[in-house]
């Protein structure tokens, strides 16, 4: 049997990315708990729209936790409060009857407000158009398997492939550092035998591009990795530490001519 | 993919880099302190003691370390100076509801308070002891120490007397005799005073939740995370970084305070 919850909203509205935006008191009544949290806002916005208002802007797409468009901040946690779920994952028997919710875009320079909650997360594309690929002559398709992976390094090679590129890291962290994305993209390459050839590049390339974005640095917190969605690993951020310096170091002085 | 060569230090990880490094040699150096200091605890009016002040003040090689140490503090600050500036200002609008303790550690986020505490702790502590042994008036103190029976009379007065000239050990007739400055007693009467200690474990309390963190953190930011070391690592952090140099360097206050009562 489903509930109904009646919520009191403090939104963040701004219309756009120059305006000055304020929080906004909106009421949620008569929300079944068993709907998603973006099903929630789909309610709230119907309303709004019905009495000529301006609907909340937010991001989304998949709404299954696979997309990473979701984002907000939920009560402070991005996400919200459930571990391990994206916002569209997110479901109102979460929140209890009565109770306010306030509802925050991800906070960083890199990431401008474009409108009410949604934030602009091309510096993460940019970042990964550094870098994040490999270069391959495409030809025939080669046959599965012709290049052996030992299966432990596959397996880590994959957790780190499951970067959604949400964002919630950099929302999370107090320095707004995007170092847990990155340390994934950067790992899911530096793990496997066809990332080899542009490695030492790739860490390079991509620190700088982060750092020209305007995300902070890290400080060890450990507050990505709580609230990553997918479970991305602060071991992919030690990894990244060792490809960087020893790039930066050793590698890159390597080639003389 | 284009690979530019900018220099290492240029980038967020190289500067977190100067962190880490400096961090673990003065780690390194809180060793050497607290096992020279334990000689504060022996029964011998400050023999052992201002003997050792003597040499780390004055042997070459130590003084050339001791001055890397200072610029390492120097360093380390201004670094994270710079460092937390730049992360203020990667996030300009803050949250209205911030989750903090759900998501991380309290001494995590506040490094830089911690780092504070001790800075301030630093320039007393030097005042204290550093300067005054240095250009400082301290107590005086002469060790005739029997070399066949090691009885050991000793000449101690609160000022230097008109004719001293500086540090002297030499034997005579069987009788081992030393000239010092009496930094012990310097030791002594400092703790006398219970704010002094206060402000001491305050700030030894400080370090200790600094470097709970910072110790694991520095060997994070240098990228070490072995499998089988890292356990390692953190026990080190936490029982002997994090519990028992504060804790060891704690006691020394309490202890010359409450052997004045
Ligand atoms: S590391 Fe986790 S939190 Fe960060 S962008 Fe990837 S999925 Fe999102
Ligand atoms: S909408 Fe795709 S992950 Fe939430």
């Amino acid at each position: 049997m489903s509930k109904e919850l009646n919520l009191t909203l403090k939104v963040w509205r701004q219309r756009n990315n120059k305006a000055k935006g304020q929080f906004v008191t909106i009421q949620a009544n008569n929300i079944a708990d068993d709907m998603s949290f973006l099903e929630m806002l789909d309610v709230v916005n119907e309303d709004l729209t019905r009495k000529g208002e301006d609907p909340i802007y937010f991001d989304h797409d998949c709404r299954e936790g696979i997309c990473g468009m979701c984002s907000l901040v939920i009560n402070g946690r991005p996400h919200g409060p459930k571990e391990g779920t994206t916002t569209c994952q997110l479901h109102m028997r979460s929140f209890h009857d009565g109770q306010t919710i306030v509802i925050e875009p991800w906070r960083a320079a890199a990431f401008p407000v474009l409108k009410d909650l949604a934030v602009d997360r091309t510096a993460f594309d940019r970042i990964q158009q550094a870098g994040g690929y490999v270069n391959v002559n495409t030809g025939g398709v080669p046959d599965a398997n012709t290049i052996p992976i030992p299966k432990r390094i596959a397996d880590e090679a994959f957790e780190s492939a499951t970067c959604i590129g949400c964002g919630a890291c950099v929302a999370a962290c107090k320095n707004a550092s995007a170092m847990l994305f990155v340390s994934a993209k950067v790992s899911q390459f530096a793990l496997l035998p066809q990332g080899q050839t542009e490695r030492y590049e790739r860490a390079q390339a991509m620190v700088d591009q982060m750092d020209k974005e305007g995300f902070g640095s890290c400080t060890n917190t450990g507050a990505c990795e709580a609230e990553c969605p997918v479970g991305i690993k602060l071991t992919n951020i030690a990894r990244l530490n060792r490809e960087y310096l020893n790039a930066k170091i050793f590698r890159q002085e390597d080639v003389h001519s | 993919m284009s690979s530019k060569s900018k220099p290492v230090l240029t980038s967020s990880l190289g500067k977190k880099l100067i962190m880490s490094l400096t961090g673990l040699f003065l780690c390194s150096f809180l060793v050497v302190h607290l096992i020279g200091n334990l000689q504060l605890f022996k029964d011998d009016a400050g023999y052992a003691f201002n003997n050792y002040a003597y040499f780390m003040t004055h042997f070459t090689p130590i003084k050339v370390v001791s001055y890397l140490l200072y610029a390492s503090i120097v360093i380390h600050a201004v670094y994270a100076l710079i460092l937390t500036r730049q992360n203020k200002a990667a996030r300009p609008v803050g949250y209205y509801k911030s989750s903090g303790n759900e998501n991380s550690k309290w001494n995590s986020r506040n490094m830089g308070i911690l780092g504070t505490v001790i800075l301030v702790f630093l320039v007393t502590h030097m005042q204290h002891f550093w300067w005054q042994y240095k250009f400082g008036t301290t107590p005086y103190v002469e060790y005739q120490t029997e070399l066949a029976t090691g009885n050991r009379q000793i000449i101690a007065s609160d000022d230097l007397p008109s004719d001293y000239t500086g540090y002297k050990i030499y034997v005579n007739n069987g009788v081992e005799i030393v000239q010092s400055k009496d930094l012990y007693k310097q030791v002594a009467y400092i703790f006398q005073n219970p704010f002094i200690v206060l402000l001491y474990i305050v700030a030894m309390a400080a370090l200790a939740f600094h470097l709970i963190h910072g110790f694991q953190s520095a060997f994070q930011t240098l990228g070490f995370n072995h499998r089988r070391y890292i356990g390692l690592v953190r026990g080190i952090g936490i029982w002997v970084f994090g519990i028992i140099i504060p804790i060891a360097f704690a006691t020394m206050p309490l202890y010359f305070y409450f052997k004045s009562l």
